[in-house]
């Protein structure tokens, strides 16, 4: 038997990104400053680089990490060059409130308070993703750069930059007051699905950086979910990413090509994750009073595709209502085509068409690239070639012909080695 | 990628504080997303063995009883070290004897 000897950089970097939420948010709550805490926090991941190849890995990483992070922050109040007597206090109190040696949790709350603030409206769209990344998924620079495309130094400044943005608007780390929650918390949403689509829209060859982007997203909306179980919204977005990426093995054919959601293989289609899905809709369901949100009514169309035994026994009628109520407080260009698509799918090309065509007289859309596409997507108006490209991502101007039937029905080549890197988040792994 | 840990039996019944801290491990790692399914499994079961043509169904207990699974974690994690980290901590928490953990392909 051999004993399997930890890779000690390995070891701290899963101990860390387990429970970096964890550490940051309760170090937050200690020092009031987020870039100083996870700072705080990096310095105790360092120290572990340095300590446990020699002491080796501790019994429990995740505690150790912990310990010496709130340590650190402790020294921190103490030294602080302004040490006032209430300085000092609150650094006797939190020792003795967790002791340094005991194992002390963030309240739950904390978490909570540390993804509102890494999403906070001060900060433009793609700095909350690379800052709530880093902060609550415990990525490190050089893999939200991989993931995002983008050099290292990029996501570097733009982290460094939204901590600054933060400190110097003071964003307190606090829940959003109820007035400002449904606000607040839709600018989160946002973030975890620009996450997600980042992740989805990846292709088999790219790094598995950016598939795993999905599951940083899961993770993240199913913690929201906990964490706010209340938000029928946040529900609803769990259950469309479940559902999205139970598709992601079905949805690149052996070579990389996409495959679109009429002509997937449903076998292959994750059970377990449209489960969850389900469960997660009932949820929104349960806990929603009002109308519909868009991730409600996107997670609604998701459900329907995911229900359909065959591309055949899809509900467009029901769709297309679905997409007829998103349009109306979603009105994008991409739901009002795939709404063109649904209509046309329900009630004929037609009818379809002459949604598409009502399209053309609105300035925003009639020099829209996939305007074309769509029309023509009626035009041939067959049953069997026709359906939106995705669910909710709508159809796609990149999306190139299947290949020839012969060339992709036969073998399902999923490599011959496909499992030394079976995605992260289940995707098929890398053929090309 | 996901891990399935599944976990061999052992002599010991597990008394209130197991229970409890386990609780709070499962309620930990669901909120986090991490634990997508958990379970623990009838001790013997039903043998199902096929041979050539023939299929034969044998009702338990059986003599390897020990070899047998006695429980199951299917979890969702970035990396190898992730599942081990937390089959560590599954360990501490229900003590001595043994679990496996593997890596899941598919669907």
């Amino acid at each position: 038997m051999i004993v399997l000897v930890p890779d000690v950089h390995r070891t701290v970097d899963a101990a860390w990104k387990l429970e970096s939420a964890k550490i940051v948010a309760s170090l937050t709550r200690m020092v009031r400053d987020v870039g100083l805490a996870e700072e705080l926090a990096q310095d105790a991941v360092v120290a572990a680089l340095e300590q446990w190849p020699v002491s080796g890995v501790p019994d429990n990483p995740g505690a150790w990490l912990t310990t010496t992070a709130k340590r650190r922050a402790v020294d921190h109040l103490r030294r602080s060059q302004r040490l006032e007597r209430k300085q000092e206090q609150l650094a006797h109190e939190l020792e003795q409130q967790h002791g340094p040696d005991a194992t002390p949790d963030a309240e739950p709350d904390d978490v909570l308070r540390l993804v509102f603030l890494s999403c906070h409206p001060v900060l433009p769209t793609e700095a909350r993703a690379a800052l709530t990344l880093r902060l609550l998924g415990g990525l490190t620079a050089e893999e939200i750069s991989r993931a995002f495309l983008v050099t290292e130094t990029v996501i570097t400044q733009r982290i460094a930059r939204a901590k600054r943005t933060l400190a110097e608007r003071r964003v307190p780390f606090e829940l959003p007051e109820r007035d400002r929650l449904a606000e607040r918390l839709s600018s989160v949403l946002e973030v975890v699905y620009l996450i997600f689509n980042e992740g989805y829209s990846a292709t088999s060859g790219d790094d598995l950086m950016r598939p795993g982007l999905c599951l940083e997203a899961l993770r993240l909306g199913r913690l929201l979910a906990e964490l706010a179980p209340r938000e029928p919204e946040v529900h609803a977005l769990v259950a469309l990413m479940e559902i999205q990426a139970s598709r992601a093995a079905a949805r690149t054919g052996p070579s990389g090509q996409p495959v679109p959601l009429h002509e997937q293989n449903r076998g292959r289609w994750d059970q377990l994750l449209i489960r969850r899905g389900f469960t997660a809709m009932l949820r929104a369901r349960e806990t929603g009073g009002g109308a519909p949100g868009p991730y409600t009514l996107q997670a609604a169309i998701a459900v329907c595709h995911a229900q359909a035994r065959s591309a055949e026994g899809t509900d467009w009628t029901r769709i297309a209502s679905l997409y007829e109520a998103l349009a109306r407080i979603l009105p994008t260009p991409i739901v009002r085509l795939n709404r063109a698509v649904a209509v046309g799918m329900a009630y004929g090309p037609q009818a379809g068409l002459d949604l598409a065509d009502s399209l053309l007289a609105d300035a925003v859309l009639s020099d829209y690239h996939l305007l074309p596409g769509v029309r023509g997507i009626c035009w041939r108006g067959s049953a069997a070639t026709t359906r939106p490209a995705s669910n909710s991502g709508g159809p796609r101007p990149s999306r190139r012909t299947p290949p020839s039937a012969p060339s992709w029905s036969g073998a399902r080549t999923r490599s011959a080695t496909p499992h030394r890197r079976a995605g992260r988040s289940g995707r098929p792994p890398t053929t090309s | 990628m996901r891990y399935l840990m599944t976990t061999k039996p052992t002599d010991t019944a597990p008394d209130e504080k197991l229970y409890a801290e386990m609780g709070r491990f499962i309620e930990e790692l669901t909120a986090a997303g991490v634990l997508l399914a958990t379970g623990g499994l009838e001790p013997g079961g039903i043998l199902v063995t096929s041979s050539g043509d023939e299929i034969t169904v044998t009702d338990g207990p059986f003599t390897e009883a020990k070899e047998a699974v006695a429980g199951f974690a299917l979890i969702e994690v970035r990396s190898q070290e992730e599942a081990i980290e937390l089959a560590r901590r599954f360990r501490r928490i229900v003590g001595d004897g043994q679990s496996v953990v593997q890596q899941v392909f598919g669907p």
